[in-house]
C-alpha cells in the first residue's frame, strides 16, 4: 500500500481540465431556469441517479465520472444516495412501465428546489425501444425535463459538458 | 448414459456453421429430459418459447455436444421441468408471463417479468388488457425474531433497478428474495419482424456492459442461420473487440468489488486500468464500449495502424501496473478479512444451475464455451481457463485477476497475427425460414442467442439468454448465513445483470 501512497504524493495527478460546455445544453438550461434558483444553491448539486430501465451503458459512464481522470467531486456535483438530498434528478433509460412508479415517487420525494437531466438517447423519446408495450417512452411523460444529454451512451466527456452549464449559471448569475 | 444424452449430437462445428437442428419430441421424452436435468446428466442452456412451441437447449457436459429439443404445444401448457430442475423456474414463469402458456405442475406460478403495469398481458402470446399492478406475494417466512429489510427498486449506487428482499435474524441474512423485471424493455417483441441490422442494434443494447458480446452472439446466429461465411479479419477483430470488453469489465469488477469492502483505493487504481481500456476502444473502434461494430456479415469498422499502436500501448501500461494492484489486494489483511469464505458458492450448486463465467470457475466448474465450444478465433489461440473450487467472494476476485491476464495475452496474440483482407461480407437470405443458435463467452459467462429468421430473412423469433439467469437464484443461496454489511459485497462478486436479464 505504501507504493501507492507515496506514488499518489510525488506523481502528476490523472485528473484533466475541465471540458468547455456545449452552448446547446447551456441554451437549453437558460430557457428553463431562473438565475435566483442558482444562488441558493451556491455551488454545489448533488445528483441521485434513476435507472428507468437502460441497458446498463449510461451507468458505466455516469460510474467513469468519478474516476480520477473525470473526477466530479472538484466540480461541487456529487452523487447522493437519498431522493432527500439530492437538488437533481437523473435519469437513463426508456422509462419502462415497471419502473415508472418508482420513478415519480423518487421524483416527488425530493425537496424543491429540483431539476431533472434526462440521460442518453433512450431518455428522450425511448430511442431504439420506442413502440414497445413495456415503455411510457420518453422521460417528460412522467416527470417534467430541463435538460437532455444525447448518446448512446453519452461519454464522460459529454455528461461533463451538459452538466457543468448548471454550476455555470450560478457564477453568472 | 441417458437416452437424452445420447441425443445430444450437435458438435459445436456443426451448429456454429450451419443452421441449428431441432428435435421435435413428444411429452414423454421432454419429461425425460426434465428428469435428466434434475439427476444431474446433462445442463440446462437454456428454455423459450414461441406462439406454437417451447424449446430446450441442452448441454451434454462430457462430449460438449449440444441440442435442442422442441415441443410443441397443443392445449396451452407444457410440463414443467421446474418441478424437476430448479434453474429452469424463472425462465418458465418468463414463458408464462410473455406468452401466456402454463407450464404444468410448475411449483411456483408467480408472474415475474409482468408487474402488472404494461396495460396488457402475454404480450407474445394471446393478448389481453391487463387488470393492473398486482401485489407480489414473497416467499412467506416464519420463525422468531426475524425481521425483513426490503432494498430497491431505486437502490443508493449508480447501479440498476430491482428489489431485494432480505430476511435477518439479528445480523445473519436467513432469506434473500429476488425481484426482477424493472428493466423490462419489451426487447422480445421488438425483435419479431426486425431486419437483422436491427436485430443487431437490439441485442446490443440487451446489456450494456456486454454489448460487443451480445452483438457477437447475435450476428453469430443470423450467420449460421443463413450459412454466412464471415471474412477471416473481421473474425479476429471480433475476438479482439471482445476481450477489451472482457478486460474493462473484469477491472471494473476488482475495484468494485473492494470497494464495496470499504477499500477505496482498489476501485481509483483499478478506474484507471479500466479508463484506460476505455479509451484505446475509442481509440481504436471509435466507441468507448465498442457498441454496434459488430454487424451480422462482419465488423462495421477496420482497425487501423494508430488503433494498432494504441493497444499495444495499452496492454505494456496495464502489465506495469496490474501486478502491483493484485499485491495491493494480496496483501491487505483487512481487505482479505472480509473477502475469504465471504458467500460461500458450493460447486455441486454451481454444477446444478449450469452457473457459466467467474461464478461457475470459482467454484470448481470447469467450463468456458470458447475452449469447450470453440468459436473462431479462440480454437487457434493460446490461452488458460482459472479455475477455483472455493467458491467465495475471494475467489470470484483471482478468477477475475487470472482473466485479466489471459485476456492481455489474447490480444497481444491478435494484434500479432491479425490477417488482412475485407472485414464484411453480405448476409444473404435464403428464400426459406431458418434458425441458429449463438454461443459466446462474455465476460460474466456463456451468452446464448436463438434465431429464427423468416423467408425473407427477418427475425420471426429471438431469444436471448443472458448468464444472468442462472447467476442470480445462486445469490440468494450464497447469502444465506451470511451478515447483511456483506450482501453488496457478494452481490457485486457475481455482478449479475438486470436489463440482460429483464430483457
Amino acid at each position: 500500500m505504501r507504493k501507492f501512497l507515496i506514488d499518489g504524493l510525488t506523481r502528476r495527478p490523472l485528473t484533466e481540465p475541465k471540458p468547455d460546455p456545449v452552448d446547446a445544453a447551456i441554451e437549453e438550461l437558460g430557457q428553463k431556469i431562473h438565475n435566483h434558483l442558482y444562488r441558493r444553491l451556491g455551488r454545489s448539486l448533488s445528483i441521485r441517479l434513476v435507472d428507468a430501465g437502460s441497458c446498463n451503458g449510461c451507468e458505466l459512464e455516469i460510474n467513469a465520472l468519478s474516476n480520477p481522470f473525470y473526477d466530479l467531486e472538484r466540480f461541487g456535483l456529487r452523487f447522493v444516495a437519498s431522493p432527500r438530498h439530492a437538488d437533481v434528478l437523473m435519469v437513463t433509460g426508456p422509462i419502462t412501465r415497471n419502473m415508472a412508479e418508482a420513478l415519480r415517487r423518487t421524483f416527488d420525494a425530493m425537496p424543491e428546489p429540483k431539476w431533472v437531466v434526462a440521460i442518453g438517447d433512450c431518455a428522450r423519446d425511448g430511442g431504439c425501444f420506442a413502440g414497445s408495450y413495456a415503455i411510457v417512452g420518453g422521460l417528460d411523460a412522467i416527470v417534467p425535463v430541463d435538460l437532455h444529454i444525447p448518446g448512446c451512451p453519452p461519454n464522460p466527456t459529454e455528461l461533463l459538458q451538459g452538466l457543468l452549464p448548471l454550476l455555470e449559471s450560478v457564477e453568472a448569475g | 448414459m441417458s437416452e437424452i444424452a445420447q441425443e445430444l449430437t450437435v458438435t459445436a462445428a456443426a451448429f456454429r456453421s450451419g443452421a441449428m437442428p431441432v428435435t421435435k419430441v413428444t411429452r414423454k421424452l421432454w419429461q425425460q429430459a426434465a428428469g435428466d436435468l434434475s439427476r444431474g446428466l446433462i445442463t440446462l442452456l437454456s428454455l423459450w418459447a414461441d406462439h406454437k412451441a417451447v424449446y430446450m437447449a441442452l448441454l451434454n457436459e462430457d462430449t460438449k455436444h449440444i441440442g435442442v429439443l422442441r415441443l410443441d404445444i397443443r392445449r396451452d401448457d407444457f410440463p414443467s421441468v421446474s418441478q424437476f430442475h430448479a434453474p429452469a423456474g424463472r425462465l418458465e414463469r418468463a414463458i408464462s408471463d410473455l406468452f401466456g402458456i402454463r407450464p404444468d405442475g410448475a411449483d411456483d406460478t408467480r408472474p415475474w417479468l409482468d408487474h402488472g403495469r404494461w396495460q396488457i398481458s402475454h404480450p407474445l402470446g394471446a393478448t389481453e388488457p391487463a387488470e393492473g399492478p398486482v401485489v407480489y406475494e414473497f416467499l412467506p417466512i416464519e420463525g422468531e425474531s426475524l425481521h425483513q429489510v426490503a432494498v430497491g427498486p431505486v437502490h443508493a449506487g449508480i447501479i440498476e433497478p430491482g428489489h431485494f428482499r432480505i430476511t435477518v435474524q439479528g445480523e445473519t441474512v436467513v432469506r434473500l428474495e429476488v425481484r426482477l423485471g424493472y428493466t423490462h424493455k419489451g426487447t422480445d417483441s421488438l425483435m419479431v419482424g426486425a431486419a437483422p441490422e436491427r436485430g443487431a442494434m437490439l441485442a446490443a443494447r440487451t446489456s450494456g456492459d456486454s454489448t460487443v458480446a451480445y452483438g457477437w452472439a447475435f450476428a453469430q446466429a443470423v450467420e449460421a442461420a443463413l450459412g454466412t461465411e464471415v471474412p477471416e479479419r473481421a473474425i479476429w477483430l471480433r475476438a479482439l473487440m471482445a476481450e477489451l470488453e472482457r478486460l474493462a469489465n473484469h477491472l471494473g469488477d476488482i475495484g468494485g468489488i473492494c470497494n464495496d469492502a470499504a477499500f477505496g483505493m482498489m476501485l481509483a487504481q483499478c478506474s484507471v486500468l479500466r479508463e484506460r481500456v476505455l479509451r484505446a476502444s475509442m481509440q481504436s473502434f471509435g466507441h468507448r464500449l465498442m457498441r454496434d461494430i459488430i454487424i451480422p456479415g462482419g465488423v462495421a469498422r477496420d482497425l487501423d495502424d494508430e488503433g494498432h499502436r494504441a493497444l499495444l500501448a495499452l496492454v505494456a501500461s496495464i502489465r506495469a501496473a496490474f501486478p502491483s494492484i493484485v499485491a495491493l489486494y494480496d496483501r491487505t489483511a483487512s481487505l482479505l478479512d472480509r473477502t475469504v469464505s465471504t458467500g460461500v458458492l458450493k460447486p455441486a450448486l454451481a454444477r446444478r444451475f449450469g452457473a457459466g463465467g467467474y461464478v461457475g470457475r470459482a467454484s470448481g466448474r470447469d467450463f468456458d464455451s470458447r475452449r469447450d465450444i470453440p468459436y473462431a478465433p479462440y480454437d487457434r489461440l493460446t490461452f488458460e481457463v482459472p479455475k477455483r473450487d472455493e467458491g467465495d467472494v475471494d475467489a470470484r476476485i483471482w478468477i477475475r485477476i487470472r482473466e485479466v491476464e489471459q485476456s492481455l495475452s489474447i490480444i497481444m496474440q491478435i494484434l500479432h497475427q491479425l490477417p488482412g483482407g475485407p472485414i464484411h461480407t453480405p448476409a444473404v437470405p435464403v428464400g426459406q425460414p431458418r434458425q441458429g443458435l449463438g454461443l459466446v463467452e462474455g465476460f460474466r459467462g456463456d451468452i446464448l442467442i436463438w434465431v429464427a429468421l423468416d423467408a425473407k430473412g427477418r427475425v420471426a423469433r429471438c431469444h436471448m439468454r443472458d448468464p444472468s439467469w442462472f447467476q442470480w437464484p445462486l445469490l440468494e443461496a450464497v447469502i444465506e448465513g451470511n451478515i447483511i454489511a456483506d450482501f453488496p459485497l457478494c452481490n457485486k462478486s457475481f455482478n449479475c445483470s438486470y436489463s440482460g436479464h429483464d430483457l
